[in-house]
């Protein structure tokens, strides 16, 4: 758990910084300060299992068995790239893992049929369909809701609320933000969304739920991306630097684990130090790769 | 075919001569047949022999109405054995959207289908289409063959999002990874006395797509052959039916009525051989350039009538090579002009080998420029009517 979230940081920054020497090109939502949830998630449910989320969806990609060399290449849009540069930061796929949508909410009826698909194939397989607090407001949203709600579709719906939706913070979005509420008659749980472990084992929780044949359940986590929005965005026009500042000093879900793992004597200092180590040397030859790998070639485009 | 239909036609003319009597209420046995939209006809032949004592029928008389009513099928019952036999051959496809289920279909095409497959496959939906919609891309991209209905197309402007950003591209942006094996049906154009909002013809908003497949049938044979091939198509099919054709009965070859009928998505037929002009259409239109064809024939014109069959992949090859045997060219369709699919035929006909044989600008003859309105007069006076297909024709052929 503690490497997962680890290359997930260590793969945004990186992401960052190619961003700004413009080898990055066009949208690319990073996705640091949230990593407990996709590690948590992704412990909480199997491999068989399935998940769509929006377009902040790097770290979903490799929880979901990419690698950080195919994500990487495909920012940069490289050949060897996990949708061989054809679909960029937002679409990216792997098995049981439909991306990387980029259209708000859409993917959550999406999510849905997956949904609908594992009932009816009879397979006990889940899906985990994620959206933002930006996104819950959408109607097709509570759309979804009623027919998984009607149909006892096996779907965790799952609210990062990571407490703005672009610019706009929940407050002046929704009239009520307690997200876990608005699945009406879906039961829903509300959980600190920075602490992976708590994350896990509300998801196993959940998935036992939707396994067990009672429908979808609701869960909004509260999380944080010290990110903007975006790369286009610096993030501290509609929130302040203090503020980034406190999260990342109390509530940084890498930290509190390597504090609790470290009490518990479950791994010594230079353990982590070296899974930091290796991760760093992965993060730099995916780099290397998507920096160096040649563009897909023209025949390409239109195949 | 035609003329199977001319000698058993001359048959039935004789002995309704003598038979009076019997050939009214067997008509009555045969109007029964097509409104009851059932395959009764094994029935039938036992209720034809029954009745026949009473109706002093001859034996022949219950093989030619057999004969004529066996080969007659309507466009629903089409679109309906279709679903039903794509159903019975593979797990995977399912109905959903409105109505489909105990309702039979708010058009009655799936009539029957829930009460032989149930709750699992025939899945009625709440009126929301962009859910609907979503639910039916994400099932299909999770390995199930959803057939998705729009009650009528108007309606899917509620979900094109999920049409186009979700089930047309994805193919492409997951590079080949991630497909989409759906098919979205329902009545497409102009109706009856719907107005507006009700009548719209979307072949040229989803042709526009890259990703989409976009068919247009026309006839049952078109409707059966075209639905099976869009269900086991492994792409996203927009499939446009319309819902003027629904009642309307055609003859079916013996070969389409195998369960493995397949017509080719992408290829046009040319419904007649003519020698002066060529005439493009698509779904009910088409009716109306064969009616027209007939009254122009008369003064010795002669139409190659072209059914496009599908919009998306556009069949040009075959529109060129009548064009350039004809030499002339109008297209016909029941949408608006501007950005049409008529547009479409007329710059590919420009940009190809065929322009250099056209004696006379192509033209096209279209739905008026305007929402359709609802009082009878003005509403048949907004989409073409057969003189003003046959004025397009005298006037290209005498520009």
């Amino acid at each position: 758990i503690y490497r997962m979230m680890q290359t997930i940081r260590r793969m945004e920054l990186k992401a960052d910084q190619l961003y700004k020497q413009k080898i990055i090109r066009g949208f690319c939502h990073l996705y640091d300060g949230q990593e407990a949830c996709a590690v948590g998630i992704e412990t909480g449910i199997n491999l068989s299992d399935h998940l769509i989320t929006a377009y902040r969806a790097h770290g979903y990609t490799l929880t979901r068995g990419g690698t950080v060399r195919e994500i990487m290449a495909e920012l940069t849009g490289r050949r060897g790239g996990i949708a061989k540069g054809k679909g960029g930061s937002m679409h990216m796929y792997t098995k049981h893992f439909y991306g990387g949508n980029g259209i708000v909410g859409a993917q959550v009826p999406l999510g849905a049929g997956v949904a609908l698909a594992c009932k009816y194939l009879g397979n006990n397989e889940i899906c985990v369909c994620l959206y933002g607090d930006g996104a819950a407001n959408q109607g097709q949203i509570f759309e979804t809701y009623n027919m998984a709600s009607l149909w006892k579709l096996p779907c965790i719906f799952i609210c990062e609320n990571n407490k703005y939706g672009m610019g706009t913070s929940v407050e002046r979005a929704s009239t009520s933000t307690h997200y876990f509420k608005k699945g009406d008659f879906i039961p829903g749980l509300r959980m600190d969304g920075m602490d992976v472990l708590c994350v896990r084992e509300a998801t196993k929780f959940a998935a036992e739920h939707c396994r067990s044949g009672k429908g979808p359940i609701l869960m909004e986590l509260q999380t944080y991306r010290y990110h903007g929005h975006s790369m286009s965005d610096p993030g501290i026009s509609y929130r302040t630097r203090e503020e980034i500042q406190e999260v990342r000093s109390k509530s940084d879900p890498i930290s509190m684990l390597k504090d609790r793992m470290l009490s518990n004597n479950m791994a010594s200092v230079e353990e982590l130090k070296e899974i930091d180590v290796e991760v760093r040397k992965e993060i730099e030859e995916a780099a290397q790769f998507a920096t160096t790998d040649p563009e897909p070639p023209l025949e390409d485009l239109c195949n | 075919m035609y003329m199977y239909y001319g000698i058993t036609m001359v048959f039935f003319t004789v002995f309704w001569v003598c038979h009076i009597y019997i050939y009214i209420n067997n008509m009555t046995l045969f109007i029964f047949y097509h409104v009851s939209y059932q395959n009764v006809t094994p029935f039938l032949c036992i209720i034809i022999a029954l009745h026949s004592v009473e109706y002093h029928v001859l034996p022949c008389d219950i093989c030619i109405i057999n004969c004529i009513l066996l080969l007659q099928v309507t466009v629903r019952d089409a679109l309906n054995q279709a679903m039903d036999e794509e159903l019975e051959r593979d797990e995977r496809v399912f109905l959903l959207g409105e109505e489909v289920a105990q309702y039979d279909g708010a058009y009655k095409v799936s009539r029957g289908l829930w009460k032989k497959y149930g709750d699992k496959r025939i899945i009625d939906t709440p009126i929301t289409e962009m859910g609907f919609a979503g639910i039916a891309v994400g099932a299909a991209m999770a390995g199930l063959r959803p057939i998705c209905e729009f009650m009528t197309f108007n309606f899917s402007m509620q979900a094109i999002d999920q049409v186009i950003n979700s089930a047309a591209k994805t193919y492409y942006m997951s590079a080949g990874r991630q497909s989409v094996p759906i098919v979205f049906r329902g009545p497409n154009g102009a109706s009856a006395g719907v107005a507006a909002q009700h009548s719209q013809c979307f072949a040229a908003w989803y042709g526009h797509c890259p990703g989409l497949k976009v068919v247009s049938p026309w006839s049952a044979e078109d409707a059966r052959g075209l639905l099976k091939s869009a269900i086991r198509d492994d792409n996203p099919v927009v499939f446009l039916e319309n819902e003027l054709m629904y009642g309307v009965p055609f003859e079916m070859s013996e070969e389409s009525q195998s369960k493995d009928f397949l017509i080719p998505i992408g290829k046009a037929k040319i419904e007649r051989q003519g020698n002066h002009i060529t005439v493009v259409s698509h779904s009910r239109m088409v009716s109306l350039c064969l009616d027209a064809a007939a009254v122009l024939a008369k003064e010795g014109i002669e139409c190659e009538v072209i059914n496009m069959r599908t919009i998306r992949p556009l069949d040009a090859e075959a529109i060129e090579t009548s064009v350039m045997k004809t030499n002339h060219l109008i297209t016909v369709e029941g949408g608006w002009p501007q950005f049409g699919v008529g547009g479409e035929i007329l710059a590919r006909i420009m940009e190809g080998p065929a322009f250099n044989y056209l004696d006379a600008p192509a033209v096209r003859v279209t739905g008026v420029d305007i929402p359709m309105p609802y009082a009878k007069i003005l509403e048949d006076n907004s989409v073409p009517q057969i003189k003003d297909i046959i004025f397009s024709v005298k006037k290209t052929l005498n520009a």
